[in-house]
């Protein structure tokens, strides 16, 4: 351990109003612990800059799956093996459940929340890209009130987010309107288990006479951010799958995302593999 | 129980549970991190963040207060500041001259291990910088002189026949060069060590290490004392892989050298994952070139060889890694006349060291995908090329060294085939694979790993077993042979059983303590069962013989006989000894100064054949299945032989397709277990281990080593059926799917 524990702080407040009354009394002084997965990592390696913590794991309203006529509601704590569980999240959200699959192991999908993982906003993150896919909202709550706020524009940039410092995260809505749609999830991380994305690459689409209906792509470890990729999904939309189609919508994926190359993997190998996984998307799309 | 036992069963060949296994499975085992003592203080290292330049000032920042610390630098070394091993080059602390990113400079102690961390980045150091360099093309091209007068720690001239001769009259001559990468040994445990040391008492250590006699050997210099004031005992050992070799000297330095300024208290340091990866040895990074005569009928006229590997910033073990990895680059193949120049040669990193094949798995990669290359110039197969050059009983190696065993290289080479349905997979998967964005591959490797010091390593070595026998007929064998995860302690104890023809829960195996077991040797070069087993063997029947010259036992007897003659020894002349020293078997003979003759006792011959897919959409290439087919003299037991087996092919899948050490400034960047990227069992495809066996006469039961052979054919094989797949010949490893994109989009 490269932390020096006295120099930290946590508090478990007794419900959300004590939270988010500590929230808003010192803007900025304390930040949410979930499962700690991702923060405990950081305080192990002696990175964990922030030092007041208010631990959030006990509070149920944070907590359990909720289905609605026209939405599923995830509490902010909803952890990996949970959305793997239940039955409405396999049927109609089954790349959540993908993602969930392949996410850390069995104690980290135990433990790690879905919460957790929008919040600490990593471009690698791999939930971020399916909750793309199917248009999730965010709850995020503050004394000041409760406001609802479209998953896609939380992320404003390399960790930055659309999110204030008195807020916290409790609870996403997934629409019910998404259980059609023919779904392609795919995480690249050269190891099959226990890996960080290299590129991780969730899509859905509903196919109409032969022509794309409906078509949303979404991916984590080729920008800043995890991306919806909006200019591809309007190329791709209302046309037949050929090979015309699937070239033009792999240049304009190309030019659309904006890896790096970093101590996984490079730019390159991420473009490439962007696009071969999007043909493939294609490919399976039109024989289904 | 043992009043049943059938004196006459055979317990050598028997998957009997392992000695200490309880211990592990119950949690009782108690690793270095579990112990505890009054008075403890913690120790940490303060490394250099840059690779090269001179000390100028240590700086202590403020709000801490540093009285409370013990703190030694290099000044405080009360003997001779270097970790003595080989050369002595290597210093415990930087006095001065920085030669590599985090090599040590400044240790502190303190009572409360939390605020040693925040004290350990409060102390920096103003570096005056020089020059580095990093590759071993630098090192070779002297871009800076770095270590002695011209960079090269050691080279060897191996010379067979004349190969200056052959290239004249050769129909083909095929060249070749290939790379390896470093690669971390990753054992479960990480370094650690206690040390109580003071001028009184001496210095005692205990810790996780592999060879505690190398231990000794370096505190005696770095404190100056009397052999009998040094003591170092092995605690429960989480693994080693040549990791535990040479560093724990290292740290056990720094641990006494902090208790020593601390007037005796103890001090325990343990490194983190971190600390551990980005400090410690790695496997040596390597070049090889070939250059090979064929004649038409595909016979190897001449091999030209040049093996260089990087040692890092100090000598270290480089001398003997680039030996054994130069007396395995031509392989398990007759050729009348071959050179081999090899060289080791130093960077600004930290020092290369032992791991698991030690330099073999290196030179035996670029021969085994050279070999298909030449093979395919020739228009030959792989298997049809190498099945007319494969070495036999009579036949010399590249040493000189005359085969006296029945090796049959082709028999195995066609039960590998066999078990892999490789010939008919081989024609399937080419033509399956056109347009198919899985592409699948099958490719195998034949090769030899030799067992023991290289020449004459085990006659210097002069290793002894000791074993004695108390009152009750209790047998404890005394060896400082470690068990570090890989079984000892159940394979001497087998060996021992089998000797005296008694119960096996009636043999133990004393913990290493260099106060009271003899020096056998360190823990390394597959030697373990096979050299210092058979030494179990003569003292353990050493002790049988004096109950019987003393008329206390008869030639047939029972366990409860055994006990009975022990109980009658002791209270006639005190406790049983028995000790035995190693002599090498007749005929060896090695010339260290032309580098020719024996180089081994016994060679394990192995033909490893890898299928593979490659995914076209990712690049990824992933194992499918493996079958490890190797002759081993006689497998002492069979569970713990195929867990080697397994456990080293799946290290050398890492070192394959996974394990990439990412350098930046002669630093590891990827020092954490979530970016160094080793297999998981998800990724790692049936091992299907096979063994044969042909008893070696001077070996215990039969047995050979086998320890580093499974590291061996593991990345040839899998580099050969990834051409197989792809068409393209890969020619380094690690090879991630970054460089497979690039190499298969250019031939796209
Ligand atoms: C071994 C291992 C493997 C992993 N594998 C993967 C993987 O395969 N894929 C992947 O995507 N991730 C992986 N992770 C990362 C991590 O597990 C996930 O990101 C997880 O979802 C984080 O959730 P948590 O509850 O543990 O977050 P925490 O660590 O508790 O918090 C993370 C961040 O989010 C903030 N936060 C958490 N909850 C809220 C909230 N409700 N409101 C406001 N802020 C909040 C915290 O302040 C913190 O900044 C892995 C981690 C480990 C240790």
């Amino acid at each position: 351990m490269r932390a020096y524990l006295p120099d930290y702080e946590l508090r478990a407040p007794r419900s959300l109003t004590d939270a988010l009354a500590l929230l808003a009394r010192e803007p900025g002084g304390w930040r949410a612990f979930a499962g700690g997965t991702d923060l405990m990592v950081l305080l192990e390696a002696g990175l964990l800059t922030h030092r007041k913590f208010l631990s959030i794991w006990h509070l149920p309203e944070l907590k359990g799956i909720e289905v609605a006529n026209d939405h599923v509601t995830l509490g902010a704590l909803t952890t990996y093996t949970e959305v793997q569980r239940d039955e409405t999240m396999r049927r109609e959200f089954p790349l959540l459940g993908a993602a969930a699959r392949e996410t850390g192991g069995i104690a980290i999908q135990n433990r790690g929340t879905l919460g957790g993982n929008i919040v600490n906003a990593s471009p690698a993150a791999d939930s971020p890209p399916a909750l793309l896919v199917y248009d999730a909202e965010l709850e995020l709550v503050s004394t000041r009130g409760t406001r609802l706020l479209p998953y896609r524009e939380f992320h404003t940039g390399y960790k930055q987010m659309n999110m204030q410092s008195d807020e916290l995260l409790t609870r996403i809505r997934l629409p019910r309107t998404t259980g059609d749609l023919k779904t392609y999830y795919r995480k690249v991380g050269t190891r099959k288990a226990q890996a960080i994305s290299k590129v991780c690459f969730a899509a859905g689409a509903r196919m109409n006479d032969g022509r794309i209906a409906d078509v949303r792509l979404a991916l984590g470890s080729v920008a800043p951010t995890v991306v919806r990729c909006t200019q591809t999904e309007e190329l791709l939309r209302n046309q037949t799958i050929d090979e015309a189609t699937t070239k033009a919508a792999r240049e304009m994926l190309m030019t659309e995302i904006t890896p790096i190359d970093d101590m996984r993997s490079t730019a390159d190998y991420r473009l490439n593999v962007a696009a071969n996984l999007l043909a493939d998307f294609l490919r399976q799309l039109k024989h289904t | 129980m043992s009043n049943q036992t059938d004196t006459q069963t055979k317990i050598v060949g028997k998957p009997v549970p392992r000695k200490e296994g309880r211990a592990k499975v119950t949690g009782a085992a108690r690793y270095i991190d579990d112990l505890r003592m009054d008075g403890m203080l913690y120790g940490a290292t303060v490394r250099s963040a840059v690779p090269r330049g001179r000390i100028r000032e240590i700086k202590f920042g403020a709000g801490l207060p540093w009285d409370e610390f013990v703190v030694v630098t290099a000044a405080d070394i009360p003997g001779e500041n270097c970790v003595a091993l080989i050369l002595l080059d290597q210093p415990y602390l930087v006095a001065k001259f920085i030669n590599h990113a985090e090599e040590p400079i400044l240790l502190l102690a303190h009572a409360d291990k939390h605020l040693l961390e925040k004290a350990r980045r409060a102390v920096t150091f103003d570096v005056e910088p020089l020059s580095p360099i990093f590759t071993l093309e630098e090192s070779l091209a002297k871009k800076e002189i770095i270590w002695g007068e011209d960079n090269i720690f050691k080279s060897y001239q191996v010379n067979k026949g004349n190969v200056d001769e052959v290239w004249a009259q050769a129909d083909f001559i095929i060249e070749g060069e290939y790379r390896t990468g470093a690669q971390e040994q990753l054992y479960i445990e990480p370094n650690g060590v206690i040390a109580v040391a003071n001028a009184d008492a001496g210095v005692t250590v205990w810790g996780s290490m592999q060879c505690p006699y190398y231990v000794h050997k370096a505190l005696l210099k770095l404190f100056a004392l009397p052999e009998e004031k040094i003591r170092v005992i092995q605690t429960e050992t989480g693994g080693g892989f040549g990791g535990k070799e040479e560093y724990p000297s290292m740290i056990a330095g720094h641990a006494a050298l902090l208790s020593w300024k601390a007037g005796g208290r103890p001090v325990k340091i343990i490194y983190d994952r971190a600390e551990d990866m980005v400090a410690t040895t790695k496997r040596h990074p390597s070049r090889t070139r070939h250059r090979t005569a064929v004649n038409k009928d595909g016979k190897l006229l001449g091999m030209e060889i040049e093996f260089v590997i990087d040692g890092g910033a100090y000598a270290t073990l480089s001398s003997v890694v680039l030996s054994r990895g130069t007396i395995h680059a031509a392989g398990p193949y007759n050729c009348p006349n071959v050179r081999i120049n090899a060289h080791a040669v130093a960077t600004n990193v930290p020092p290369h060291g032992a791991f698991r094949g030690f330099g073999a798995p290196q030179s035996i990669f670029a021969l085994e995908r050279h070999l298909d290359k030449v093979a395919q110039v020739v228009g030959l197969s792989p298997a049809e090329f190498r099945r007319r050059n494969f070495i036999h009983e009579g036949e010399t190696t590249a040493t000189g060294q005359v085969i006296r065993e029945p090796v049959d290289m082709e028999g195995l080479l066609a039960r590998a085939f066999e078990l892999t349905d490789y010939q008919a997979k081989r024609e399937r998967f080419a033509r399956a694979n056109e347009g198919r964005s899985l592409k699948r591959g099958i490719g195998f490797a034949s090769f030899m790993h030799g067992a023991g010091f290289t020449g004459s390593g085990e006659v210097y070595l002069q290793s002894i077993v000791g074993a004695e026998a108390g009152a009750d007929g209790r047998v404890r064998l005394l060896a400082a042979s470690t068990e570090i995860g890989q079984g000892t302690n159940t394979i001497f104890a087998q060996i021992a059983a089998d000797a005296l023809q008694i119960d096996f829960d009636l043999i133990e195996v004393a913990q290493p303590d260099t106060s009271n077991v003899p020096n056998s040797g360190p823990t390394v070069a597959s030697r373990t069962t096979m050299i210092v087993g058979k030494l179990v063997e003569s003292a353990a029947l050493g002790l049988k013989q004096t109950l019987q010259n003393s008329g206390l036992l008869k030639a047939n007897y029972t366990t409860d006989d055994w006990r009975a003659a022990c109980r009658r020894h002791v209270e006639q002349f005190g406790l049983l000894k028995s000790f035995s020293q190693y002599k090498p078997p007749p005929g060896i003979n090695w010339d260290e100064g032309k580098y020719q003759g024996d180089a081994y006792g016994a060679y394990a011959w192995a033909v490893y054949v890898a299928e593979v897919t490659v995914d076209m959409l990712t690049y990824e290439a992933r194992v499918e299945d493996f079958v490890a087919l190797q002759e081993v003299g006689k497998v002492v037991h069979p569970v713990l032989a195929a867990g080697q087996i397994e456990g080293g092919v799946a290290q050398a899948i890492g070192f394959t397709l996974y394990e990439n050490v990412v350098w930046s400034e002669g630093r590891m960047l990827n020092n954490q277990m979530t970016n160094y990227i080793i297999p998981t069992s998800a990724d790692i495809p049936p091992i299907r281990v096979y063994f044969e066996e042909q008893p070696y006469a001077y070996g215990p039961a039969g047995a050979k080593g086998i320890g580093e052979l499974p590291m061996d054919g593991g990345a040839p094989a899998i580099l050969n059926a990834i051409e197989h797949a792809t068409g393209v010949a890969f020619n380094h490893v690690p090879l991630l799917p970054e460089a497979l994109m690039q190499a298969l989009n250019q031939t796209a």
